[in-house]
Order: C-alpha cells, then sequence, then structure tokens
C-alpha cells in the first residue's frame, strides 16, 4: 500500500501546482471558470492527501514493518493508540499533518467563502503555494512511505511520547500553527487584488480565533505533559521549540487586539498586515526549529535535511509578505487618527507593542545560539535568566494592561473618568499587595507584583460584567449582544488565573532533596514524606519501579504517593514517573521525583510544593470556554455583514 | 501492489474529473468573466464601513455613558461630532448622492 501513499501524495503535489498555477492566472485575467477549477483542485489535494493519511495510519495499525516510517517509531508492544499517534511522532509524518490540516483547512475556507468571488480567487494560490512546499517535502525530501525488507520488529516508541497528552498536543499545535495560513492566505488575497476593505478581517476572523485557541491549548496540553511526564517538576522551559509555539501565539494576540482597532476606527491597516504575516512567518519557523534538528530539545528530531529547504520557504514567505505590503502601501492608508494617547485604542496599541517586543525578544533568544554556531562556530545557549527577565519587563506591563484596557473609553478619556473607574481596582491592588507584604510574600518581587496586578484585573473583569450587566438589563444580554467582548474578557480572566498559577508554583515553590533509605523521612513545607519501600511490576513494553511514600502532615495522613523509574528494554531508555497529590488547600501540588534508585534500595527523592499550580490547568477551560464564548455566531452582525458584502449592494 | 495501482489510478481519474468539473459543467457560458468591484462599488462598500464604523462608534459611547465610563460632560463632547458623522454616512449613501458621486467620478 506504500505505492498508493506515494501515488496519493503526488496527486496532491500536481492538485496543489495546479491551484497555484491556474487559480493565480485565472485570478490575474479573471477567468471564472478556471478559477472554479483552481478551487477544485484545492478541495481533491485534501481528499488525495486523506488518501495518503489514511495508508500511513493503517500501517502503523498493521505494524507494516515494510514502511521504513513504521519500524523507526513503533514496536509490537506497542500499545495501539501510541502505535496511531507515531504518525505525529516522526518528521514525515507530522509533514504529512501539516499538509492534511493545510489542505482540510483551504478546502474548508474555499467552500465556506465560495460567495467572495472578488477575494477567493486570490486566495487561492497563496493557499495552494503554501501547500506546493509541504508536498513536495513529502514527495521529494521526506517521504513517510519508504519501504524496506521488514524487521522482525521496530525501534518502538520514545518513553516520554508514551503518555495520553501525547495524542492531543501535536494535533493540537498543527492545528494552530497551519491555522494561521488562512488570515495569511486572506490577507495576501486581499492585497494582491486590491480589496483592502475590511472584507478579508471578516471573513478569517473565527479562523483566526480558532487557530489562536488551538494554539494556545495545544501549549497548555504540552505544558501539562511536561508536567506530568518529563519528571523535572516543571511545565515550560523556555526550551526552542516550546517557544518555538509561543512566538506565533503572541503574534497572534496582538493582531486579535490590533484587528479590532482596524474595525472600529480603520487605523493600523499596514500593521494588521505585518502581524498576520509575522504569525505565519513564526509558524512556519516552529515547523522548521522542529523538523530540521538544528536545535538540540527533547522535541526536535535528529539532523535532518530539512532545515535547508525550510529556512529557504521562510525567505520567500517573507520577502512576498513584505513586498506585497509595500507595493500596495497607498491603499493601506489609515481613514482616521489616533485621538488621544489615553484611550481603549491606545491601550491596544501599547498592548501591540509589548507583544511584539516580547515576541521579538524570543525570537532573538532563539535564533542567538544558532547564529553564532553558524557564523562564529561557537555554542551558545541562551537560558533561562534571559527569558525571565523579558517575562517580568513585558508580561507584567502586559498583566496591568489587560485590567486597564476595559475601564478605558473608546476614542479619548478624561482624568475624572478615569480616577472614577480605576479607584476600586486601584485599592483592591493596594490592598493584596499590603497584604501579601505583611504576610512574608515579599521575598519575590515579580511575584508580589504579578498578584498585586491581578488584584487589579480582577476588579476590572469584575466591574466590566457588573456595570455592563446593570447598562443592559442582565449578563445574558450583556454578553449575547456582544460576544466577542465578553467572550474577550473571560479570556482575560483565564490569562489571570494562569499568571496567579504561573507566579505562585515558581516564584513561592519550595524545593527538597535527599537521599533516604526505607523507614526515613524527609520534611518539605508542612509535609512528612515517609519512604517504605520498593516494588516492581512488569508491562507489556517495560518494567516499572515504584517506591511507596506515605505523606502526612500534622502528624496525621494524607496520602500515599509512588514516585519510580519505568525502563523500556526495546527503546533502550529508562524514564522518570513523577507522583503528584493534588492539595486542595493550595490549589498547589506535592510533586514527587524518585531522581535516583539505587541497587541497595536508597531512593534519592526530590520533593517540590508548588502553591496554585492547578490553576493554570483551570485556566485552560476558561480559555477555551471564553474563546467559544467570543467565536459564536452573532445573528444580527451575520446579518449585517451579509447585506454589507451582498452581491447586488457592493458587488455588481 | 497491483490493487495499489488501481486504487491510485481511480483516485487520479476522480480528482481530474473534479477539477475539470466547471469545464465540464458549463462548456459553453454566457459569462466567463469573474466578479469585480468597479470604482463605484468600492466606493460604496467604504462608505458602508464607514456608516458602520459610525454607528458602532455612536452605539459604544452611549454604552460607556451608561456604565459610567464616560462622564456627562465628556459624552456631551462626543455625541455631536459622532452623529454628524454618521449622518453624513448615511447621507453618502442615498441612492442620489451615490449616482451624483459616480457622476462626479466619471466626469472628472
Amino acid at each position: 500500500m506504500a505505492a498508493l501513499g506515494r501515488a496519493a501524495l503526488l496527486l496532491s503535489f500536481a492538485l496543489v501546482v495546479y491551484a497555484v498555477v491556474a487559480g493565480g492566472y485565472a485570478a490575474w485575467r479573471k477567468r471564472r471558470r478556471l478559477a472554479l477549477s483552481a478551487q477544485n483542485a484545492l478541495l481533491a489535494a485534501f481528499g488525495t492527501t486523506l488518501v495518503a493519511a489514511i495508508v500511513l495510519w493503517s500501517a502503523l495499525a498493521r505494524r507494516d514493518f515494510s514502511f521504513v516510517y513504521v519500524s523507526e517509531h513503533i514496536s509490537r508492544a506497542l500499545p495501539t493508540g501510541y502505535a496511531l499517534s507515531a504518525f505525529w511522532g516522526g518528521q514525515e509524518g507530522s509533514l504529512l499533518l501539516w499538509l492534511l490540516i493545510l489542505t482540510g483547512y483551504s478546502a474548508l475556507a474555499v467552500f465556506l467563502n465560495r460567495r467572495a468571488r472578488d477575494l477567493v480567487p486570490w486566495v487561492v494560490p497563496v493557499l495552494g503555494g503554501v501547500a506546493v512546499f509541504f508536498s513536495f517535502m513529502l514527495c521529494f525530501v521526506s517521504s513517510p512511505f519508504a519501504t524496506q525488507a521488514a524487521p522482525a520488529d521496530g525501534a518502538g516508541m520514545q518513553p516520554s511520547l508514551q503518555n495520553p497528552y501525547m495524542l492531543a498536543h501535536p494535533p493540537m499545535l498543527y492545528l494552530g500553527y497551519v491555522g494561521l495560513t488562512i488570515p495569511f492566505a486572506f490577507a495576501m488575497g486581499a492585497l494582491l487584488s486590491g480589496r483592502t476593505d475590511e472584507r478579508w478581517i471578516v471573513l478569517t476572523r473565527r479562523w483566526t480565533l480558532a487557530a489562536w485557541t488551538f494554539l494556545g491549548v495545544g501549549q497548555l496540553l504540552g505544558a501539562h505533559w511536561a508536567y506530568v511526564e518529563i519528571g523535572w517538576g516543571g511545565y515550560y522551559a523556555w526550551d526552542p521549540v516550546e517557544n518555538a509555539a509561543f512566538m506565533p501565539w503572541l503574534a497572534a494576540t496582538a493582531f486579535l487586539h490590533s484587528v479590532m482597532i482596524q474595525e472600529k476606527r480603520g487605523m493600523l491597516k499596514v500593521w494588521n498586515m505585518v502581524l498576520v504575516a509575522l504569525a505565519f512567518c513564526l509558524s512556519i519557523f516552529g515547523t522548521f526549529l522542529t523538523r530540521s534538528g538544528v536545535i538540540n530539545s527533547i522535541h526536535s528530531f535528529s539532523q535532518s535535511p530539512l532545515g535547508g529547504w525550510f529556512l529557504g520557504f521562510i525567505v520567500i514567505a517573507t520577502v512576498f509578505s513584505v513586498g506585497l505590503i509595500y507595493l500596495r502601501l497607498p491603499l493601506l492608508k489609515a481613514r482616521t487618527k489616533l485621538e488621544s494617547l489615553v484611550s481603549r485604542e491606545a491601550t491596544f496599541l501599547y498592548n501591540n507593542l509589548l507583544l511584539v517586543a516580547f515576541c521579538l525578544t524570543i525570537l532573538w533568544g532563539v535564533v542567538y545560539p544558532l547564529l553564532t554556531q553558524a557564523l562564529r562556530g561557537e555554542t551558545r545557549s541562551v537560558s533561562k535568566p534571559y527569558y525571565n527577565f523579558f517575562l517580568h519587563s513585558f508580561g507584567l506591563p502586559l498583566l496591568l494592561l489587560m485590567g486597564i484596557g476595559p475601564l478605558v473609553a473608546w476614542r479619548r478619556a478624561s482624568l475624572r473618568s478615569l480616577g472614577r473607574m480605576f479607584v476600586l481596582p486601584f485599592v483592591a491592588a493596594v490592598v493584596t499587595g499590603g497584604v501579601l507584604l505583611a504576610l512574608g510574600y515579599g521575598s519575590s518581587t515579580p511575584g508580589l507584583l504579578a498578584y498585586t496586578f491581578s488584584a487589579f484585573v480582577a476588579v476590572s473583569i469584575v466591574l466590566e460584567f457588573v456595570k455592563g450587566s446593570r447598562a443592559a438589563g442582565s449578563i445574558f444580554r450583556l454578553v449575547s449582544r456582544n460576544r466577542r467582548r465578553y467572550g474577550g474578557y473571560l479570556v482575560h480572566a483565564a490569562v489571570l488565573l494562569f499568571a496567579i498559577g504561573v507566579a505562585g508554583s515558581s516564584a513561592y515553590q519550595t524545593v527538597r532533596e535527599r537521599g533516604l533509605q526505607p523507614g526515613q523521612s524527609l520534611q518539605v513545607a508542612g509535609y512528612t514524606l515517609t519512604y517504605e519501600r520498593l516494588d516492581s511490576t512488569q508491562a507489556s513494553n517495560h518494567t516499572a519501579i515504584r517506591s511507596t511514600i506515605d505523606v502526612s502532615r500534622g502528624g496525621s495522613h494524607v496520602t500515599t504517593l509512588h514516585p519510580g523509574k519505568n525502563t523500556y528494554p526495546v527503546e533502550q531508555t529508562t524514564s522518570n514517573e513523577v507522583s503528584i497529590y493534588h492539595d486542595p488547600r493550595n490549589i498547589g501540588d506535592l510533586f514527587l521525583i524518585a531522581d535516583q534508585i539505587d541497587k541497595n534500595g536508597t531512593l534519592y527523592l526530590k520533593a517540590l510544593v508548588k502553591p496554585l499550580v492547578n490553576l493554570i490547568w483551570v485556566a485552560g477551560f476558561l480559555f477555551v470556554f471564553g474563546a467559544l464564548v467570543a467565536m459564536w455566531p452573532d445573528a444580527v452582525e451575520q446579518r449585517r455583514l451579509a447585506e454589507r458584502y451582498a452581491p447586488g449592494a457592493a458587488v455588481a | 501492489m497491483t490493487l495499489a495501482l488501481v486504487l491510485a489510478a481511480v483516485l487520479a481519474v476522480a480528482a481530474v474529473a473534479f477539477v475539470a468539473r466547471p469545464f465540464l459543467h458549463e462548456p459553453a457560458p454566457r459569462s466567463d468573466r469573474l466578479d469585480e468591484l468597479g470604482e463605484a462599488d468600492r466606493r460604496r462598500l467604504e462608505l458602508v464601513e464607514d456608516r458602520d464604523r459610525a454607528l458602532a462608534a455612536l452605539k459604544e459611547l452611549e454604552f460607556d455613558h451608561r456604565t459610567g465610563k464616560v462622564t456627562d460632560e465628556d459624552y456631551r463632547a462626543q455625541v455631536g461630532p459622532l452623529r454628524r458623522r454618521a449622518a453624513e454616512a448615511l447621507k453618502a449613501l442615498e441612492p442620489r448622492a451615490e449616482a451624483r458621486h459616480e457622476r462626479i467620478t466619471r466626469a472628472g
């Protein structure tokens, strides 16, 4: 069946090349049937790519080791769920997933917007162009359908990937990464067609929001995976590949805010084009970092031939977008000006500057070691203090702005109205800061500032809902009349919970470690951890060694935890298996790591107490809920937009 | 292998037929030209966007005033210009104004 997979991919390649060539010609020469034919080619490319994906999935399910990809990534003993997830566990499969999602999204976007007959023909060649790159890579550089004489068993899967989170984390990230192609393609289509009105924004609003949500959820799932699986006690290590997903998310966050200024005031048209192109290029850059192997990371695959191709594509995409924006500058002139530096739109602008500055400093942190290696042959690394410095420098003002923005009126705000609106949040912030200082939490200045600002933001969000509900008559009417705004505030509340969780679990965590013999104890943040014994069990593809730790507090038994290690004979590797107690008192965790287990039974135990850490995961649910509220269609707005863009109204 | 090749051939034929569908469906269409916005349509769309922005701005101002974000004094100072802008946008969209604009554009 590998031949079918190869043929399906070749067909996909031919179809997307046709979509670019025929679609581009049709849009340029205004040929209706040819444009429709190019659109159909994009739709058909999804079908052929799906066939290729089914072939690979079926080979993984059947453990068909005549496929090189299958033999390199799974073994007979691997449970079927994980075997199927190996689709995105390797380089070639990940590229195929990219193409599958891209052609799926493209087909859906083209189909749903087929009535935008003056814009979509220009969007098709752009979407096709991105798909040409990925299908070319799959057909001619890195094929998942290479075959061999089947070995008796495969190499198996890296143990850290054998985790339920790995079933969802990579696809979520890809849904986000690839999703950013749609607003990019519509933006470029708008520039190519000269239709720089708001239509491309209207058509891609939900696509952008959905891609941004997937990217956010994907990162949270990845953070939770790292937390429970990697076994070092953290959830984000500023690993270059983690940063690779964070950067497009930051750029997309800036875009989601600045695009509102264009819709409401007709401003920032150039900036929005730049942001949408930046988010797209960073999503490709993220894929490059993961696939090229240029960076030593737990996420990246080994050295591969993809690096040069990806760099070339990023350069082409950047030159294409910047050139197009430059050529269309006369069409992107703002129709109004910023009336005051103290206004809602000004706070959006400040938020954008901070987000983009943060994004670029992270980019520099990722790129700097690569450049020094390439130019000087020196091995340099940019570590946690660099990123934490910028997290504090840009993240804390961003947090505060999240509270200030909603309190400021559009166009301009007077000092009197600001004073009136700020009084309650300000008092809440000062009281919170004072109480925390009095309780001895001044040991971490960023932590103290984060909580003080969080109090400000929390009260400002509550005030928005309370005052808005009073003005609208009810909270239901308030939210249903402006889902984007209040969905956005719910997302702000999620970011707030996230910030509180991060500050609590990093600035105020306690860490203790020591070697223990059975019967010995370790004290940490009020807990007594008593090491009782070691047990060993045999699973289908690994041997599990687990310690038994009795956890007590104030002499009372709280729980029993079992940190340990798994040994995987096929993969010839050992993994840390942490054990966690979720403490409802401080919404935090007692996190135990069996750092080392000696043959004589000595256990080197590392214990971390991480207050408020579970707020990070709770924030994820609120984030999704808020995003869904913001995305939910508004019938009144849909009617207004339909009337605005109806063929009889504006389009001849 | 043979089955795979047969399936691949079927897939290729289906894809080609689907891509060729617009030509097979309409072998001799009355018009094969893509829709595009004329100058008058573009101008009209600009005006509609201006109108919507002006009306939304008025709505925002009213709401911000009711929630206390805008003081009475600021409200009075801002509502007049915004209403004027909305009225101008609505007026510009009246059919007669549009036709006049089109005539001026053609003449100019």
